[in-house]
């Protein structure tokens, strides 16, 4: 049977992915932050996922306001990384696991999340900014992902507690699925940061390491906290966070911290980071 | 007489939320600055911003805060800021320059500031708080 065995939440910053494409992760300003992430690659090397259900959010990419899905899960054989109006990045074609995606599907929507199936998607910096950030720059991506994009652009999103009921009822999912599978689940986005108005700039580090520590041991009561918490604390593009609580309902209750680090600023953002596993219970 | 109902995020300064009743209003102006993501518009575009613009069903306001690359402006006329990314992108400008221009900062100011944490959630929550 397939199983999920743990979860990675990573900040998504398009200018990660850019710093990353120019060769740039050892200059002054980019150094500290990808220092971050070299235990994620280590750690993603032992670990060897077979699939990375991975979620995150499109920025009118894919989806312009013609149609907005709450919750979209892209079942098709390959995801081309997309152009976002300079060029796509150079990163490899990413490849889908269709049947598991079906079957995610199937179970989901029974279970009462209504979502969106997607079978031709470009994917932008938010789903492949996270794969560079763990596996670097190789020719292929070593593993299938499967691409779950949620919208946090219109207001509202899915709630805290909807995100992380569909964690639970992805767990469920995975787990009946027939062939044997290593299932990892990555929440992507965050953390604080507003893009936008004469507040842009806004960066709450009380608030971003009060979730990072909730997010582990009080998931549950985290999940409860209303949008206007996050928009109000964390910035209006830091209601991205949502997304972390699909990864965390996917897993036990109890998790084991592999990593955690937290940096300020990727551009306009602030970069956290989690990688947990599943402890049993 | 606006049938926009009060909504808990009114009061946050210097945010404007975009949510459903704000993507209605900024429908074609967000329609058209993702045309931009085809070259073929960026030069259209480029070549003549107003005949490019009169092509969009957009309000004259909406035109003009494009035309005037206000995006405070345009984002109260229900931009929202990924859409309108693809304008300052056509412009060969960066995120962090366009946030800059909606702050007042100038960019030094702005990578500044980001440099040193960012900009403070103290006095920066609610509105009655700047007063």
């Amino acid at each position: 049977m397939a199983r999920i065995t743990a979860g990675v939440a990573t900040s998504h910053v398009p200018a990660i992915g850019a710093a990353i494409d120019l060769g740039k992760t050892e200059e002054a300003y980019w150094k500290p932050l990808f220092e971050g992430y070299e235990y994620v690659k280590e750690w993603i090397r032992e670990t060897r996922p077979d699939v990375i259900f991975l979620v995150y959010n499109d920025h009118a990419t894919a989806f312009d306001m013609n149609f907005i899905p709450t919750f979209a899960l892209g079942c098709a054989e390959a995801f081309k990384p997309a152009d976002e109006g300079w060029g796509p990045r150079p990163v490899p074609t990413v490849k889908g696991h269709p049947e598991l995606a079906a079957h995610i599907a199937q179970s989901l929507i029974q279970d009462d999340f209504d979502l969106t199936i997607i079978n031709e998607m470009d994917v932008d910096h938010g789903l492949t900014v996270p794969l560079s950030l763990v596996f670097g720059q190789p020719e292929e991506w070593p593993c299938l992902v499967i691409p779950f994009a949620v919208n946090v652009v219109l207001y509202p999103p899915p709630s805290g507690q909807r995100c992380y009921d569909l964690g639970k009822a992805l767990r469920k999912a995975v787990e009946s699925f027939p062939a044997d599978l290593n299932v990892q689940v990555w929440g992507t986005g965050g953390m604080s940061h507003q893009l936008q108005g004469p507040r842009a700039g806004l960066i709450n580090k009380e608030f971003d390491n009060e979730f990072l520590d909730r997010l582990v041991d009080d998931a549950p009561a985290l999940a409860r906290e209303p949008h206007i918490r996050y928009v109000r604390e964390a910035g209006s593009e830091g209601v991205e966070l949502v997304m972390w609580l699909i990864m965390r309902g996917a897993l036990d209750d109890k998790v084991a911290v592999k990593k955690r680090f937290y940096h300020v600023p990727a551009s306009n953002t602030a970069v956290g980071h989690l990688v947990l596993e599943n402890k049993g219970g | 007489m606006s049938n926009r109902l009060p909504q808990p995020y009114d009061d946050i300064p210097g945010t404007t939320i975009f949510d459903a009743h704000m993507a209605r209003e900024g429908y074609h102006l967000n329609q058209f600055a993702m045309s931009l993501m085809k070259a073929p518009n960026r030069e259209r575009f480029r070549a003549d911003e107003r005949t490019y613009l009169d092509t969009w069903p957009m309000s004259e306001d909406q035109k003009q805060a494009v035309l005037a690359r206000d995006y405070n402006r345009m984002m109260a006329l229900g931009g929202n800021v990924y859409f309108l990314a693809k304008i300052f992108s056509t412009d060969g400008l960066s995120f962090q320059h366009a946030a800059a221009t909606m702050t007042g900062m100038t960019q030094e100011e702005y990578r500044d500031m980001m440099l040193n944490g960012g900009r403070s959630p103290e006095g920066n929550l609610y509105k009655k708080e700047g007063e």
